[in-house]
């Protein structure tokens, strides 16, 4: 049962600022520490980026969710962009399409608890992650 | 958003803002070039104590704004990275490998002049 | 409409009686709470001081319906009263019995008109719950965060950063570390870095037994991030079993600053320093 639900459209660069803005404010109301905070605001700033870069539109959505003793923040990024055609590669350390570090997802799963992703080439992606409060 | 340069004698000072889009910084690294080459300085300091996130968007202009600099004969040291910022930093594997960092603007100073001294 | 006025009417009715027998009331209250010996950390001044507080609260809550003020007094009260030793169970037990020296109050004084008796403990009822829970939330929120405090120094105690010279700390790491320890020595060690404006970090595993490859990632982690804030770190007491472990996760050790022993890393790292480390002279 969530208490919170805050949507973020990203289309922008600066749709990603707003969406770790605000995911940084959830955090800490939620009683996540500084730390934390910005573990979270830095991968939130990550998947939304992927967003912008590779579908270039879609949505970020942040909620507050509860555990069976714990509370955490839960983050889902969605978009109906072209899709990841090898899911697998690009959770392997290193993979990159576009000279960098690529998508980011490991560092991203590093980031969180919890990692999801469902994508297929044509399909868009979706990649949910949670972070639970100590 | 306009981010201030300033001019130390012969370093450049730029202290960047929280909330930077990555058209601002973008703009931030032409504009610091541009001064650099203006004002021909030998280092330019960039202070990101005020940046509460460190993606890799910003780690990469970062390596960026260094690689164009030493191109032009000068030496970039990035100062204020915040310890969580480190922290997060480091797991997303963003380790602004080959740009010399150090902890506040003293020693990002003292890191220049020392610098100048073995240049010469 | 005309309900909810008719229920303000009758909180307002049932505030004043409260407010009237204020001295009666507060003392049958502190009388229970001695009755069920509850409590029993404070004095008897002490419990009459907060009991004040306490009832004051209650009825302007149930005067105002609004529950902020309450809200913030229980968590004032629960921050001076945990160190005490206070329990949950008191609070709760405490606020109930509040609860129902004023409903007895109310049966005796509308015991002759048992229409506007119902009326009023259905005014009454759901604010006295709805202060009760709010009481009880405050308290258990400010003692979690009291435990989630006392965790986060233990945990600092057992794992000191130290400084021995000027810019230059020493972390031993002793023992088993899990993930959990091990993040939390990286954070305690970056904060340390830029409290103590350190160059150069010592970091001593020699007491540690086994490393597998998570926490050798934490340790390569460290040093990576200790680097961001400035400072060089010096890795000593590395056992061939941990050297190992660093190759096995792609570790270049030939990158990594690694020493020896502790005494050596220490010596190394006053040399980074710009420190000259002279020899006594032998005694002829």
């Amino acid at each position: 049962m969530s208490r919170v639900e805050i949507r973020v459209t990203i289309s922008s660069d600066q749709d990603i600022v707003l969406a770790r803005q605000k995911g940084r404010s959830l955090a800490l109301e939620l009683g996540f520490s500084s730390g934390d905070a910005t573990l979270i605001a830095t991968a939130i700033s990550e998947l939304a980026r992927n967003i912008v870069s590779y579908a270039h539109s879609g949505e970020i959505v942040l909620k507050d969710v509860q555990g069976s003793n714990r509370v955490g923040i839960a983050v889902t990024a969605s978009d109906s962009g072209p899709g990841i055609p090898d899911v697998g590669q690009a959770l392997r350390d290193g993979f990159s399409t576009s000279g960098s570090l690529g998508l980011g997802l490991p560092g991203v799963r590093r980031l969180m608890d919890d990692f999801e992703i469902v994508s297929k080439p044509g399909q868009g992606t979706k990649v949910g992650v949670k972070k639970w409060r100590p | 958003m306009e981010v201030p340069i300033l001019k130390q004698g012969q370093v450049l000072i730029a202290t960047f803002q929280a909330a930077l889009s990555d058209a601002d910084l973008n703009q931030l690294r032409s504009a610091l070039v541009q001064q650099v080459v203006r004002f021909r300085s030998r280092g330019v300091i960039v202070d990101v104590t005020a940046m509460d996130v460190m993606d890799s968007f910003a780690s990469r202009t970062l390596r960026e704004i260094a690689h164009m600099i030493r191109l032009r004969g000068a030496e970039t040291v990035i100062v204020g990275i915040q310890p969580e910022v480190a922290f997060a930093m480091v797991q997303l594997g963003l380790t602004l490998e080959g740009v010399a960092t150090a902890l506040d603007l003293e020693e990002g100073l003292a890191y220049l002049n020392q610098k100048f001294k073995t240049m010469n | 409409m005309a309900k909810r006025d008719e229920s303000s009417e009758l909180l307002r009715e049932l505030v004043a009686h409260l407010r009237q027998n204020r001295t009666q009331l507060r003392e049958e209250w502190v009388g229970r709470i001695s009755e069920t010996r509850l409590l029993t950390a404070m004095t008897k001044e002490e419990i009459f001081a907060e009991a004040t507080s306490v009832y004051d609260s209650y009825v302007e809550a149930l005067e105002t319906e609004t529950f902020e003020a309450l809200q913030a007094y229980a968590r004032n009260l629960s921050e001076r009263i945990i160190p005490r030793g206070v329990e949950t169970h008191e609070v709760v037990g405490i606020v109930l019995l509040l609860r129902d020296v004023l409903a007895r109050s109310l049966f005796a004084k509308y015991q002759t008109d048992f229409k506007k008796l119902n009326r009023i403990l259905d005014a009454y009822e759901p604010a006295a719950n709805r202060i009760a829970n709010t009481v009880a939330v405050g308290f258990v929120q400010e003692r979690e965060r009291v435990i989630r405090q006392q965790q986060e120094a233990i945990r600092e105690l057992s794992t000191p950063v130290l400084q021995v010279r000027e810019r230059l700390l020493i972390l031993p790491i002793i023992g088993v570390i899990d993930p959990q320890r091990a993040r939390q020595l990286t954070e305690q060690l970056l904060r340390g870095i830029r409290t103590n404006r350190a160059k150069v970090v010592v970091i001593d595993i020699t007491g540690v037994a086994a490393m597998d490859v998570t926490v050798a990632n934490h340790l390569v982690q460290t040093v990576e991030a200790s680097r961001l804030l400035g400072a060089t770190v010096i890795v000593t007491g590395l056992s061939p079993e941990i050297a190992q472990t660093l190759v096995t996760i792609g570790v270049d050790l030939g990158k990594m600053n690694t020493v020896g022993d502790l005494q050596g890393g220490i010596e190394q790292a006053e040399r980074l320093l710009g420190y000259k480390v002279m020899a006594l002279a032998e005694p002829s």
